[in-house]
């Protein structure tokens, strides 16, 4: 807990963060909140880059993604607020843009945000975004709603079940901020490394996508999330086909990863998809 | 980081045709339900693990949610619980904010005193003293008296609602009928941002996909009142409505007033959006699916914070800037004479018979037109228009401001139809800016301007030809 020592988070100061605001002079580390919509990720994107997001109990306040930056331990964060989601394999505009800036925006760190009081449907997107990438820590919150409710998660048995650091929180009181930017800062650096546990598909399943990869790969070098892409392909997804034939998909990583993103760019505003 | 250089024009059409037919060929073998299976076996996997992490004591609050929103959404009580929570908001604003307001425009007003005698001391000029203490001063003291105190009630109460997480339910409720008049279902989410700024409901307009019933909802937000027009129903329906009534019923009729002037313009919006989905705006709803957030305990104290901090001093400070300039004005308008008559007189005279038409005066059209970047300050700007005539009146209550109305032949019908021309009017030009940003075209914006004001012009009409031939006139 550094300088905090045994109080904790729950001296409700985030010691050693340094907000910025929209200061992105100089940046080392890209960091996604993702989540479900409604689950706070508006009011950690405040708490940590001292910046006013529109908060209010009311899912779908985050209409675009709002970018921000924050300091921990001389290293220069920038966070990007997305619109919830309840899954990547949706088709609403706002799903998109979630989703795309997971797969082609590299972000260095995706935070998940689940909402303690139902856990089960949030996890549904956290086993989604660790199919994407393995640089995921979960952040547990409104864990004092839940309390209140006389849920009780062990939060330890879900990191391990997860395979990916799970850090308690209760953003709207500031308790676990601390834990959560620390924990960030050492899967961005590498010292630490999750290992998440991915959903079963049976074997067939695996080696068909073991197939493609290479194929993908080598018509499109340097595209992130290849596995995901062949996935899609082996379901039928029509919208990632037709992208990949238009070559709009390779655009669209590009103009992602070269830019670090300053507009919001989905498939569907590429007009890949007929409205 | 990855660091791969990612070049778009090496795509070879060969090798993707190539990928593609790969990847049905190994579709086929692993059959047309792989999709499905994923699906299931996803959510299979995330019931295991929260199964594993979870234990429950004790009874189960999300029944318990369940069953308060069976109640305030269900089909015979839910419009009746939100109606009677809205009048309830607004009787304790009316009802809260009198003695706070007869206590600070005491003291505002013994300062003007103080002021007056302070300028004659040092011997400044008449026309300085006029312009700055009968001019600025009392306008923005005005404003601090009749604004401030409903303000200070009505935006913490309002800021807890949505806190708790009743607004999404309002949506909901809402949802059926935008639906029906063949508007977007989540119009009803904008509209409640539009009751707080009608710039954030035309920017929040963005949750809406279809650009038809985007548009829609963005020529619409203007019929939900803004912070900038609460403060004037509710002094024009205390001033009118509650002191025409016996003191036991005055507040609850005051705020059932400023509900119905709300109803009124929900009304006014949903027959706005099915004229526009039947004509110009040709389409079928789509539909989505509207989540109803867990209820949450409301965070008194930030509440309390952000709503004074973010809501009522940025309001006041609005109202403050925009009135001190409009309050000189007037003060200029009312003392500068051109052949004997002020310019006042003369532009107001000109507006007169227009203004009397729609149940209103020359002043109070002339104050829209100063009031156009801020609707905060028509009122303080009338009253201003009013008391720089020259004659003196010693305002110190709500009742001797009712006198400076009354005066100036203020009727009952003035008061209703100044609220309805509030209500519907053409929007500030914060909104009207943000409404060009968000559709980039000039007929849009045009449109979204000046067909709130036709309507305002004709149901003002309407409303006062009625009462006039009702009275007799």
């Amino acid at each position: 807990m550094g300088a905090c020592g045994g109080c904790g988070s729950k001296c409700g100061k985030q010691r050693g963060v340094i907000r910025l605001g929209v200061d992105a002079s100089r940046l080392d580390y890209l960091v996604a909140l993702a989540g479900n919509p409604n689950t706070g990720k508006s009011t950690i994107f405040n708490a940590l880059t001292g910046l006013k997001q529109h908060t209010g109990n009311w899912p779908g306040k985050t209409v675009t993604r709002a970018e921000g930056m924050f300091e921990h331990q001389r290293k220069r964060f920038k966070l990007i607020d997305l619109p919830g989601t309840y899954s990547l394999l949706s088709t609403t505009v706002d799903e998109e843009i979630a989703r795309d800036f997971l797969l082609f925006g590299q972000p260095d760190v995706t935070i998940v945000v689940l909402d303690a009081t139902c856990l089960e449907r949030n996890l549904n997107l956290a086993l989604q975004v660790v199919e994407i990438t393995d640089r995921v820590v979960v952040c547990l919150n409104l864990m004092d709603e839940a309390q209140r409710k006389g849920i009780c998660i062990n939060d330890r048995r879900l990191s391990v079940d997860l395979g990916v650091p799970v850090v308690p929180c209760a953003a709207r009181h500031k308790v676990g901020l601390d834990e959560l930017v620390r924990t960030t800062h050492e899967i961005a650096s590498g010292a630490l490394t999750a290992h998440p546990r991915h959903v079963a598909a049976n074997h067939g399943t695996m080696e068909a996508v073991d197939e493609l990869v290479p194929m993908i790969q080598s018509m499109m070098p340097g595209m992130p999330s290849v596995r995901w892409v062949a996935m899609r392909l082996l379901e039928g997804d029509k919208r990632i086909r037709q992208a990949l034939q238009t070559g709009e998909l390779l655009q669209l990583a590009a103009a992602l990863a070269s830019r670090k993103v300053q507009q919001p760019q989905t498939l569907a505003q590429a007009k890949l998809v007929p409205a | 980081m990855n660091t791969d250089v990612i070049d778009p024009g090496h795509l070879a059409g060969r090798d993707t045709e190539s990928c593609l037919t790969k990847a049905d060929a190994l579709r086929d073998q692993l059959g047309s339900s792989l999709h499905d299976n994923l699906v299931a076996a996803l959510y299979e996997e995330a019931a295991a693990i929260a199964e594993h992490a979870t234990t429950q004591h004790g009874l189960r609050w999300s029944g318990f949610d369940q069953k308060i929103d069976r109640i305030v959404t269900s089909r015979w009580l839910g419009f009746p619980i939100m109606l009677a929570l809205l009048t309830f908001v607004f009787w304790l604003t009316i009802k809260g904010a009198n003695y706070p307001s007869a206590m600070i425009g005491d003291a505002l007003f013994w300062l003007h005193d103080r002021l007056e005698a302070g300028m004659k001391a040092v011997g400044a000029p008449w026309w300085l003293t006029g312009f700055l203490v009968h001019g600025v001063y009392r306008g923005l003291a005005w404003v601090v008296a009749v604004m401030l105190p409903p303000m200070l009630i009505f935006f913490p109460i309002f800021t807890i609602l949505e806190d708790l997480g009743y607004l999404p339910r309002v949506a909901f409720n809402l949802d059926r009928l935008f639906k029906s008049v063949g508007a977007h279902g989540k119009q009803s989410l904008t509209m409640a941002m539009g009751f707080g700024c009608n710039a954030a409901g035309v920017i929040a307009c963005r949750v809406i996909d279809s650009p038809r019933e985007r548009l829609i909802a963005i020529i619409t937000n203007n019929f939900a009142p803004c912070n900038g027009r609460w403060p004037t129903l509710i002094m024009l329906a205390s001033l009118f409505v509650a002191a025409a009534l016996p003191p036991a019923y005055s507040a609850l009729a005051a705020a059932g007033s400023v509900v119905g002037v709300t109803l009124f313009g929900a009304l006014v919006m949903f027959a706005v959006s099915w004229g526009l989905s039947r004509t110009a705006l040709k389409g079928e709803a789509s539909t989505f699916t509207l989540e109803l957030p867990p209820y949450r305990k409301p965070q008194i104290l930030k509440t309390l914070y952000t709503s004074i901090i973010d809501r009522t001093l940025l309001v006041l400070w609005r109202a403050v800037v925009m009135a001190a300039p409009a309050g000189g004005l007037c003060w200029l308008l009312a003392n500068l004479t051109f052949e004997g008559r002020s310019l006042m007189e003369i532009f107001s005279g000109w507006l007169n018979p227009f203004g009397h038409a729609l149940g209103l005066d020359g002043v109070i059209l002339l104050a829209y037109i100063v009031a156009i970047p801020a609707n905060e300050i028509v009122v303080p700007t009338i009253l201003m228009a009013y008391m720089s005539k020259g004659m003196m009146v010693e305002l110190d209550s709500m009742a001797e401001l009712k006198q400076v109305f009354v005066t100036h032949g203020w009727t009952p019908m003035t008061a209703v139809c100044l609220m309805l021309f509030s209500l519907l009017h053409n929007p500030c030009s914060t909104t009207i800016m943000t409404i060009f940003k968000e559709t980039r075209s000039a007929k849009w914006t045009i449109v979204a301007s000046l067909l709130p004001l036709i309507i305002a012009v004709i149901v003002c009409f309407a409303v006062a030809s009625l009462w006039r031939m009702a009275a007799g006139h």
